[in-house]
């Protein structure tokens, strides 16, 4: 594996090889000495065109713990219009001599672009690309559930997992159901039709218009993020009714089965997809998945810059 | 003008004959060997009319980096071309009578085509206000064909307006035929693999739903609409039941979208953007089968030359567009001449007859017979060639068919009884 573009492209061996990894590096952050010395002398980039501090500050930590040398690039309005093209700036990191380039773009594709048209030579990790995916989010999910859920071993097999909320614009979900598939659970996504792609027929999970009658199957809710300004754009009436028709308050919740857990990628609408009863209750693990986040990114740039070599040695 | 003779050519694929060139116009199809005048071999080729293209981007004036109006007609001449269709969408726009003669001269002063000047719509391409249709049809460049090609004219009553005015002077209206609101960020055809790559998506329905709206707007204004790159099934059903209530509607087809289909976009190489987009196999074969059976009239290659760094980057931030004029014949050759759907004479209709007709172009389309103008084509079908981006004649290279390999080559093309050119090079 030289890059992580898509949690499509990781076989089961590749990420549970992940899950397991990170399950060490978590034990390290246990001790008082949070640091290996494993990438001393290699540089990870976190080439940011959208602003987004926890993620950037997570591929951080995850980094240095690692001991690499970090460099957070912000590159504002990258475009042919806007600036420096993208190209342009993976030929001055590459003239740094990055060893990967974690990016955060706008475009959908922009890290698949990066990664194949020969501007760089190091790994290049997607943190977010426009509408299409997030697999290192879609990774740290899946870590968080099989805590809870499986003691923390093995795959996902039967687990079953409602994402709710605006999943046309989610690359949070669409990384999800790729990885959950592959690991094994069972999704159903529940949204308004306004807020589903065309042609999810052929996506490898069920669809439901309705939270009610699913919450009481599963054994995990994922609530999105839904941005207020969608409703401008139609895709519902006003944020009240999305709330009362799709948000997930303390009687929602309550539908759920005893043990079943509720995650968010964040940053959390409270009031709008979660209420604040729901998000400070003990089965709210949003806490849970930002320190579980550092782990798996640790696993990934570890395993990405050659550390898998010397794991084996 | 001296006289030539084609040698052993066989017009549309049937008995070699000598094409006797005099002063511009053909004056004898002689038994091979008799014919007298400066000899151009072509034994065993094929000969048809040349090809008319009715939606070409020569980018003069604005862009001159991406193609001039000599750039392309090289390019055009080499692809078989003896007519282009200028499209308005130049900087400044071609929507007053001084733009579209400046293009006409300097199409002129090149020499290798005829270059007619498509007229804009409205005023800058806006859709709010009619351009000065009547004084670029009155003007030495006689605009027939106004198109906004890029925009939509969306505006139900502009477009209405639009088509009645043009019948003064027996224009047409080439509609791009885009709901702006359906697409507004499109990048891509909308559908399962738009949802999976987190692509905005561009529906059938959008460019569906205006061509159905103008076809009974022409049909209420008895007037004449022209469909350009017409790229879903859902559109050629449309255009079909309107021919069938016999409303005044032609359509094209570009060559992309008679091959090309989404799955490309999975690259995310901005090689493959353009607009509209690339759809299904269930689109391409019913372009394909209209193509053959007439419900679109044309083929028009769409030529739209970008420059480098606006394809060299990441997918959002491209242009949308590629080159079509030296690869269109080839593109037909395989699409439909090798698998049965049209015969030469069927080429010939497609790809000259019909684009001339519609355009409004006398001199061109005529027949390979005694008296036509000789604009001329000659092919070899039996030769297969390699598309290399930087060896075509446009300034720009963004050709989605780099590396691959066509059948069918360009020998000769003759305009107006010169040729343009010879042994597949510029004469």
């Amino acid at each position: 594996m030289r890059h992580l573009l898509s949690a499509g492209d990781l076989d089961r061996d590749q990420a549970l090889l992940i899950l397991d990894t990170a399950a060490e590096m978590a034990a390290l952050s246990d001790r008082s000495v949070k640091k290996l010395p494993t990438l001393r002398g290699r540089t990870v980039v976190n080439l940011f065109f959208e602003d987004s501090t926890r993620t950037r500050i997570s591929f951080e930590l995850a980094a240095k713990r690692l001991s690499a040398d970090v460099i957070n690039f912000a590159a504002k309005g990258s475009s042919v219009s806007k600036g420096e093209s993208l190209k342009d700036t993976a030929l001055t990191l590459e003239a740094m001599g990055a060893d990967a380039v974690v990016i955060r773009h706008w475009d959908s594709g922009a890290p698949y672009r990066l990664a194949h048209a020969d501007w760089i030579g190091g790994s290049v990790v997607n943190a977010g690309d426009g509408t299409h995916e997030h697999p290192t989010q879609a990774l740290l999910d899946a870590y968080t559930m099989r805590r809870h859920l499986r003691d923390g071993k093995g795959a996902l097999e039967g687990v079953r997992v409602a994402i709710v909320g605006d999943i046309l614009h989610s690359r949070v979900a669409r990384s999800n159901v790729l990885l959950l598939q592959t690991l094994g659970a069972e999704v159903t996504l529940v949204a308004p039709p306004t807020l589903l792609p065309i042609g999810m027929e052929t996506w490898p999970c069920e669809v439901s218009y309705d939270i009610d009658s699913v919450l009481p199957k599963v054994d995990a809710v994922m609530m999105l993020r839904v941005q207020q300004e969608r409703m401008q754009a139609a895709y519902f009436p006003t944020a009240r009714e999305y709330s009362r028709l799709y948000g997930l308050n303390g009687d929602r919740m309550r539908l759920l089965p005893e043990h079943a857990i509720v995650l968010h990628p964040g940053p959390m609408n409270r009031g709008m997809e979660i209420s604040a009863e729901v998000a400070d209750s003990d089965r709210a693990v949003m806490v849970e998945q930002v320190a579980n986040g550092v782990s798996v990114r640790m696993a990934v740039l570890y395993l990405l810059l050659g550390g898998a070599k010397e794991l084996s040695e | 003008m001296s006289a030539y003779v084609i040698r052993g050519v066989r017009p549309y694929g049937e008995e070699a004959v000598d094409i006797v060139i005099n002063d511009g116009v053909i004056t004898e199809l002689a038994p091979v060997g008799t014919g007298k005048g400066e000899v151009i071999e072509a034994d065993g080729l094929i000969a048809l009319p040349g090809f008319v293209d009715l939606h070409t981007h020569l980018r003069e004036p604005g862009r001159e980096d991406a193609e001039t109006i000599e750039s392309g007609s090289q390019a055009a001449a080499l692809g078989g071309y003896t007519c282009v269709h200028a499209m308005a969408n130049t900087d400044p726009v071609a929507d007053t009578a001084g733009v579209v003669e400046q293009v006409w001269r300097i199409g002129r002063e090149v020499g290798l085509v005829d270059v007619r000047p498509v007229g804009a719509v409205t005023v800058n391409l806006d859709g709010k206000h009619l351009a000065e249709i009547g004084a670029m049809a009155n003007s030495a460049a006689e605009v027939t064909v106004f198109s906004d090609d890029g925009k939509c004219v969306h505006d139900a009553l502009l477009m209405r307006r639009s088509l009645e005015y043009v019948k003064a002077f027996g224009g047409v209206v080439a509609q791009h035929a885009q709901e702006p609101r359906l697409t507004e960020n499109a990048q891509m055809n909308e559908g399962a693999l738009s949802g999976k790559l987190g692509m905005v998506g561009w529906p059938a329905v959008a460019e569906e739903a205006i061509i159905a709206r103008d076809v009974l707007l022409a049909e209420h204004v008895d007037s004449r609409l022209h469909a350009c790159h017409v790229s879903t099934a859902g559109s050629v059903e449309v255009i079909r039941w309107a021919k069938s209530r016999g409303v005044n509607v032609t359509a094209e087809v570009t060559p992309h979208h008679l091959i090309l289909t989404e799955d490309l976009v999975e690259t995310y190489n901005p090689v493959y953007k353009v607009n509209p987009p690339l759809r299904t196999k269930k689109d391409v074969l019913a372009l394909r089968a209209a193509l053959a059976d007439g419900t679109i009239d044309a083929l028009a290659t769409d030529h739209a030359p970008h420059p480098h760094e606006h394809k060299d980057c990441e997918w959002g931030a491209a242009a949308m567009g590629m080159l079509g004029l030296q690869t269109a014949f080839s593109v037909v050759m395989e699409t439909m001449v090798e698998p049965g759907l049209l015969d030469w004479r069927g080429v010939a209709d497609r790809m000259s007859v019909q684009p001339a007709r519609i355009g409004g172009v006398e001199s061109q389309g005529q027949p390979i017979a005694v008296g036509s103008v000789a604009n001329i084509v000659v092919i070899d079908p039996k030769a297969k060639w390699t598309v290399v981006p930087e060896a075509l004649a446009s300034k720009s290279s963004n050709t989605p068919f780099a590396e691959r390999t066509f059948p069918g080559t360009i020998v000769h093309t003759m305009y107006a009884g010169r040729p343009t050119v010879i042994g597949g090079v510029l004469a």
